[in-house]
């Protein structure tokens, strides 16, 4: 039987426990540590108690698949519209450092309509094997077949880990896969590393709208599975002198009907929708204080080749569409340069752009908490601070 | 229409604050909310009710406090509501929160939509829709941004948001849908859905009522195990630059540029 249980002999009354607890279910009662029916046994309280362990969760996991019958990486390689998605080469170079210390074949699944002009490509960023479906059958967006034929492969090729973007689609198409395996998965980590002993994938990811990281394991079944957040991994770089690669085609396999018909995939101006894919955003909040202001951002972001972004208070306010909308109820994004122009930062906001690597704040009030995050800062009015930028940047 | 909604109850990270001295998460006080995204799943459930006509019914799995969030649901259209509760279900990873809920659905004989939000704030996975429509044989449309219709022959037409647009899909009911923020403007409770929220009957449910592996649920059904837990480390505080603006901006620019951060600059001085 699982349970949660203090050793009441061990237990120092320290408090570490209900500190590290996320569910507040810990609470000191004649200064010992008491859990309560909160509790949902994710372990954080262990963990914090390592030096006394005085906490201990006894558990059973079901059978999973024979281990030692699954060895390599393998990631899947995403496409659209007859191009391999830029999270491609993040995966692929994500894996080739567990390769390092694994030592055991790296191989991509590429399964679609037209894709096989893709494969050289993948192999050139240091694949070693290709294993493809190549069908008109299959559609871009018929991710039910796509799940179904992943799921087919990985079950004959058996890799050991089996790597995902944390893109919409992989999102949605490796949870369907872990769940037909029977295995875990893992969403949108940020950290991967092979322990080197026990050769078991550590997959490190934000929780709590990134105000915590939890590293997880999956011991006993296979593949070890998770997707991998955008913009975070050092991506592969194609190798100069071409790379030694084969392309095993699958294509005996059964491709099933899908249960979904595409009627049509609408493109939105990407130059400046797609923030998910943008090296640098700018985003405008409340401080714009009018729709028509956004214009001032659009201009920056155009002068830097970027995306723009925005605030929840200036989605629900109407003044640019959701699909801008950066934090915990919009998206998640990682760029190169993040610029906040009239953004207060609240928690809900930096949930989604924390972890990019530069982020500049562009705010009237020195107190505003963006600049606790930011890099750098420029305290002034963004009605004069965002033009200069476009001006000293365009260079006129 | 039969509607089903999977709803998860959820620390309000809204007011988490960070002690800035011990970098940890200031939980006191914090109270247990309906996920946000799962508000948007309730409004589009009752939303679809009102339109075609049928019945909204509240799933949730959790503890025994999750009653309130399933009362709350009560009081914004939901009409009948179920707790899949058990010390058994504790510790269950996304594999096998997707496996017990869908034995819920089962247990309700299905149903023709299964509606939630895109993912619960505290865990950020989304993998539980896509793994209870896998568990219910059902096809599954994630991050939903509009229903546009159910047609005569049970067929439904959604748009779903991509990161460079969206796609309009057809997919024949029952499947589960996974909905974004865009969906709708969630409606506030009303004073009579309030009364019922009130009196509503809830049914709970334990793993014995379930037709399910015991095996497969709560910490033993689940494969993936939590090491460790940390706070990511403080950022550093950044450089700020204050004065003329055209000082400033210069200053940043020379300071970024120093950085070896791609900005090109054009051709002035």
């Amino acid at each position: 039987m699982n349970d949660i249980k203090v050793i009441v002999e061990k237990c120092v009354g320290c408090g570490l426990c209900i500190k590290a607890c996320p569910y507040v279910a810990i609470s000191l009662v004649d200064k010992k540590a008491v859990i309560n029916e909160k509790c949902t046994l994710c372990g954080a309280c262990v963990d914090a108690c390592k030096r006394y362990q005085a906490i201990v969760i006894t558990r059973t996991t079901f059978s999973g698949q024979k281990v030692a019958a699954y060895s390599g990486i393998a990631v899947l390689a995403e496409h659209r519209h007859d191009r391999l998605s830029s999270i491609v080469p993040e995966i692929i170079g994500a894996a080739k450092v567990l390769q390092k210390t694994l030592n055991k074949k790296l191989s991509a699944i590429l399964v679609g309509k037209n894709v096989k002009h893709m494969a050289g490509e993948i192999i050139s960023y240091g694949v070693d094997e290709v294993w493809m479906i190549d069908n008109p059958k299959i559609d871009d967006f018929a991710e039910d077949v796509h799940a179904s034929l992943v799921t087919d492969i990985l079950l004959e090729k058996k890799p050991e880990i089996f790597l995902g973007g944390g893109t919409v689609m992989g999102r949605s198409l490796l949870p369907r896969v872990a769940a037909r395996l029977l295995t875990g998965l893992t969403a949108d980590c940020t950290e991967l590393e092979m322990d080197p002993e026990a050769m078991i994938l550590k997959q490190t990811r934000p929780a709590f709208g990134g105000n915590i990281m939890a590293t997880i394991l999956c011991k006993n079944h296979r593949p070890q599975m998770a997707t991998v957040r955008h913009k975070v991994m050092k991506p592969a770089k194609k190798a100069d002198d071409g790379h030694e690669g084969k392309i095993v085609e699958m294509d005996y396999i059964d491709i099933p009907d899908s249960q979904v018909e595409v009627l049509e995939f609408v493109k939105e101006d990407t130059n400046t929708v797609n923030i998910a894919d943008a090296d640098f955003i700018v985003s405008g909040g409340r401080g714009l204080r009018d729709p028509k202001n956004f214009k001032l951002i659009e201009e920056l972001a155009q002068a830097l080749g970027g995306a723009v972004g925005a605030s929840r208070a200036a989605v629900d306010a109407d003044w640019i569409p959701y699909s801008h909308q950066v934090g915990q109820t919009g998206k998640t994004v990682n760029p190169k340069i993040y610029i906040a122009c009239g953004i207060s930062g609240a928690i809900q906001h930096l949930a989604g752009m924390k972890s990019s690597d530069i982020i500049i704040a562009i705010n009237n009030d020195p107190n505003a908490p963006i600049f606790d995050v930011a890099h750098y800062g420029i305290v002034g009015d963004l009605f004069e601070v965002v033009p200069e930028l476009v001006k000293q940047i365009k260079g006129k | 229409m039969k509607i089903i909604v999977c709803i998860k109850q959820v620390p309000d990270t809204t007011n988490v604050k960070i002690n800035p001295e011990t970098n940890t998460l200031v939980r006191e006080g914090v109270e247990s909310i309906i996920n946000p995204f799962d508000m948007y799943a309730i409004e589009e459930a009752v939303r679809l009710k009102e339109k075609y006509e049928g019945t909204v019914t509240a799933l949730s799995m959790g503890p025994p406090q999750v009653e309130s969030a399933l009362r709350e649901s009560v009081s914004l259209g939901v009409d009948e509501i179920y707790l899949l509760s058990d010390r058994a279900f504790a510790g269950a990873d996304t594999l096998a929160t997707a496996y017990t809920l869908a034995a819920g659905i089962n247990n309700l004989e299905g149903a023709d939509v299964v509606l939630m939000g895109k993912q619960a704030i505290d865990g950020d996975t989304g993998q539980v829709g896509p793994g209870v429509a896998e568990n219910l044989g059902l096809p599954h449309i994630t991050d939903v941004r509009k229903i546009e219709e159910i047609d005569g022959n049970g067929y439904m037409t959604v748009q779903r948001l991509l990161e460079d647009g969206y796609v309009r899909l057809k997919v024949k009911l029952p499947a589960v849908l996974t909905v974004v923020k865009e969906i709708n403007e969630p409606r506030m409770p009303s004073l009579k859905g309030k009364m019922r929220a009130k009196s509503k009957e809830m049914k709970v449910w334990t793993a014995a009522d379930l037709d399910i592996d015991k095996e497969r649920i709560g910490l033993s059904g689940s494969p993936t195990w939590v090491t460790k837990i940390f706070t990511p480390p403080k950022p550093k505080g950044g450089k700020i630059f204050q004065g003329e603006t055209r000082d400033t901006v210069s200053e940043l620019l020379d300071e970024l540029v120093k950085g070896g951060i791609p900005i090109k600059r054009g051709g002035g001085k």
